[in-house]
């Protein structure tokens, strides 16, 4: 995993802010300049934001709208576009976890929300990101009696398998992959998504109606197609390789042609 | 849906459909390259060579049906998928510009490489298939006739003595225009420098590539295409340059006045 290993520093910097302001998603928006100024460079980007709005508020304006959450990288919800690149200048880093001291003193700072249709801009930073849930709907998950926990051994998974499906599984759904992708695809965040059950026998009874369904999904919502450029995995907070893109390609392929050809119960549409 | 409308309807399945026509194209192109090389050798080769492709009677128009329909498949993805991937991008694009993370150099032509090579074929189809920009050395306008056998596997397929067109005096005279031979050689160029990302780029989609052989097949792709391009580069370069002299037998420089009103005389000439 990668790290934000810019040295800590002591030297306070000042920073001007082009930030995209837009007060509805039938308004239109426009580029307003803020001063950050005598910033601690171990703060949060965030953090500079919330200073940024202490300020905006005591002259009585209208703060910076942005999504946050956790602040600790996991949550997936903030998701600011910085000088251009998802998520700041860091590899594997979220917006939340990128530091002031990544930016040099009376740097110039473009911020911007994710640009794609499927994510509306709701107001200056924060666009909808719904359409992943409804992906998720869709078939992203297993639906299965789960009961009481069965004995860790009960289903002997290989650990090469379980680590591949965790590496899938890290995926945090903040759409940064859609953000860097000149197409707005969501094929690594989808392929993530079918990936992590599809290594799993318990995803296995529910795999081709899975994939074919969660894809049939993100094409009607509008998303683009992936063009292998594979910008998607190097702006990705959580490094997801998009191997899973070719795997999921894989699996949808052979989930088509297997649906053609499955045998279909003659009481299916019944009941016992 | 049957798996047919999917391939046609569905982001992953036209993607699908792109992969598979682009490796019959790609083969086409790679066949067809090792055929012309033939240049190099005894006029007999070459003349024979078209002569036995001219002869191949439905399997001719067989092969060149599905040539166009993967040309037509392809061109057909292309378009659509681009357009959804515009649509799909937005109006509005990023302030801060577009600064590419990781994106191979060839895929982020690929597009416009694309056009170039729809172009060259077209013009390529028009000088050498149907003889429309450079009637007066199209094949029909010379004879030529064999002086040995042209074998295909140990079988041979045109008998010495018979007169066949001079595709080697044809190629020689287009090549032998400055422009012509530039055009071809910045073409073939674009299209090893497309087919540095398409062939890379079709394992991805079919689901054969994974993280553990991407580098060596990075490698192995890079190699096929500088191959393929200094292929391409040979035949008009060595007109060009005068490396390549022309054949005696060929008749490139001698008689070709009386050669065009009448193939009885550019026979005995030949002879001479």
């Amino acid at each position: 995993m990668a790290a934000d290993t810019t040295p800590t520093s002591s030297k306070n910097i000042s920073v001007t802010l082009q930030i995209w302001r837009q007060a509805a998603a039938d308004q239109p928006g426009k580029f307003v300049e803020y001063k950050a100024t005598n910033c601690n460079p171990n703060m949060s980007f965030l953090e500079m934001l919330d200073v940024v709005n202490d300020d905006l508020e005591r002259r009585g304006e209208d703060p910076i709208a942005f999504a946050h959450d956790c602040r600790e990288g996991i949550c997936g919800t903030c998701s600011l576009v910085i000088d251009g690149k998802p998520h700041g200048p860091h590899e594997g880093i979220a917006s939340c976890q990128t530091y002031m001291r990544s930016f040099e003193d009376g740097a110039v700072i473009t911020v911007e929300p994710y640009r794609a249709k499927p994510f509306p801009v709701i107001k200056d930073l924060i666009t909808d990101r719904s359409a992943f849930d409804k992906i998720q709907q869709a078939g992203g998950f297993i639906s299965i009696r789960t009961g009481a926990a069965q004995d860790a051994n009960a289903l002997p998974i290989p650990k090469q398998d379980a680590d591949l499906a965790m590496d899938a599984a890290a995926c945090i759904g903040c759409g940064a992959c859609v953000a860097a992708c000149k197409n707005a695809s969501a094929m690594l965040f989808v392929s993530a998504k079918v990936s992590q059950f599809a290594l799993l026998p318990q995803g296995q009874p529910e795999r081709d109606t899975r994939v074919l369904n969660m894809v049939a999904k993100m094409d009607e919502l509008g998303f683009g197609n992936c063009t292998n450029q594979y910008e998607c995995s190097a702006a990705c907070p959580k490094l997801i390789s998009h191997d899973f893109i070719g795997r999921m390609n894989r699996d949808y392929i052979a989930a088509t042609f297997r649906a053609a050809c499955k045998d279909k119960a003659a009481g299916a549409d019944g009941g016992a | 849906m049957s798996p047919l409308a999917t391939l046609f309807r569905s982001s992953i399945g036209r993607k699908f459909l792109m992969a598979l026509s682009g490796i019959v194209l790609v083969a086409f192109a790679i066949g067809h390259l090792v055929g012309n090389l033939q240049i190099f050798s005894h006029p007999d080769k070459l003349n024979g060579y078209a002569e036995f492709l001219h002869h191949t009677g439905p399997m001719l128009w067989a092969v060149r049906v599905v040539m166009l329909t993967c040309l037509g498949v392809h061109v057909w993805a292309a378009t659509v998928l681009t357009l959804e991937n515009k649509r799909a991008r937005g109006g509005q694009a990023y302030a801060a510009g577009k600064s590419w993370l990781r994106a191979p150099f060839a895929s982020r032509y690929i597009r416009l490489t694309g056009y170039v090579v729809l172009a060259f074929v077209l013009y390529h189809l028009a000088h050498f298939t149907l003889g429309i920009t450079d009637p007066a050395d199209f094949k029909g306008a010379h004879a030529y006739v064999m002086q040995q056998d042209y074998a295909v596997m140990g079988l041979p397929v045109v008998a010495a003595g018979t007169q066949v067109d001079n595709v080697y005096l044809m190629v020689y005279r287009g090549f032998e225009s400055v422009p012509v031979s530039l055009f071809y050689i910045v073409a073939v160029g674009l299209l090893s420098l497309h087919l540095l990302h398409g062939i890379d780029s079709l394992f991805q989609t079919l689901g054969l590539r994974s993280q553990t052989w991407a580098g060596a097949l990075r490698k192995v792709v890079a190699l096929i295409c500088l191959l393929y391009f200094i292929g391409n580069l040979a035949i008009p370069g060595a007109i060009l340059t005068g490396a390549l002299a022309p054949h005696p037998a060929a008749d490139v420089r001698g008689t070709a006045a009386t050669a065009q009103t009448s193939p009885a005389s550019a026979q005995v000439a030949q002879h001479d």
